[in-house]
């Protein structure tokens, strides 16, 4: 079960990330675009959603009708049911980073591909700023 | 409307969605990557780091078979200023802990689930890295 898991983490992250490449999520470029109503609005990323939603909202649920997922025990899903402030203030905090560099976690590991320092530097102050959150939010 | 490349947004699109599902139905677990690499550092066990380093590694394959298979589509940006990319790794790494996900996690797994948490925080930083594109490009004339 194990190894079967391991295999399909590394199957379906490769998936993930190719699917990335072929959005163009991995140019930030792309990114702000996206973001930029006062500029060149590209909807791109729109689509790239829509699709993915498409997918997941009928596979979620048919997913969730069986016993146990076939490789592990037990499906593992957030359980925190309200809207906090952590919730507003951490996406806050995330989108303008997001806004900042045009990168989100996915593409930052994807864009090594393009052999630039851009997601270099992000994913290392990405990683120190999970590292902040566990020692101040959680002492 | 600029550069807009709806076909392969959708076929990205499909990628992902599809990517998101297998996890699910094989691991049961959520595709949301700021967890599952935030989830790699913390790990109680090696089995539960083992697959998220998996994953995470498996996305960097990905984006490597992309680029090898269509080398001259995406070119890498230059002359972004550095600071502002490690500025918003900080950001993105404190706010996605914070606000236990990215625009994978509540994007396009919790509002498959239909959680108003999720639509919550995907409204919220869309709002705000909104903000964030008009003042970088338009009030400090970065990037552009």
């Amino acid at each position: 079960m194990k190894s079967k898991q391991n295999i399909a983490a590394l199957m379906t992250g490769a998936l993930f990330g190719f699917g990335l490449g072929v959005a163009q999520m991995i140019d930030p470029n792309k990114i702000q675009n996206f973001l930029d109503f006062s500029g060149a609005w590209d909807a791109s990323l729109m689509l790239v959603l829509g699709a993915a939603l498409g997918v997941s909202f009928f596979a979620i649920r048919i997913i969730l009708t069986q016993q146990s997922p076939r490789f592990a025990s037990r499906f593992a899903l957030p359980s925190k049911p309200h809207v906090d402030r952590s919730l507003l203030i951490g996406a806050t905090l995330f989108g303008i980073g997001w806004g900042l560099a045009g990168y989100c976690p996915g593409p930052g590991f994807a864009a090594l591909a393009l052999s630039s320092w851009e997601p270099v530097v992000f994913l290392l102050t990405m990683t120190a700023g999970f590292i902040l959150h566990r020692f101040i939010v959680r002492p | 409307m600029n550069n807009f490349t709806p076909w392969a947004a959708l076929m990205g699109g499909l990628f992902i969605g599809v990517s998101a599902s297998l996890l699910l139905w094989l691991n049961g677990k959520i595709a949301g990557i700021s967890g599952i690499a935030n989830g790699a550092i913390w790990a109680k066990t090696s089995d539960d780091r083992t697959w998220r380093v998996l994953f995470v590694v498996g996305l960097v394959v990905g984006g490597f078979m992309y680029v090898a298979l269509f080398p001259d589509a995406i070119q890498a940006r230059s002359g972004y200023p550095l600071g502002l990319v490690g500025t918003a790794g900080l950001l993105v790494g404190f706010g996605t802990a914070l606000g236990s996900g990215c625009t994978s996690g509540h994007g396009v797994c919790g509002l498959g689930r239909l959680s108003f948490r999720s639509l919550a925080a995907t409204l919220t930083f869309l709002g705000a890295g909104i903000v964030t594109v008009f003042l970088v490009r338009h009030v400090f004339g970065v990037g552009i």
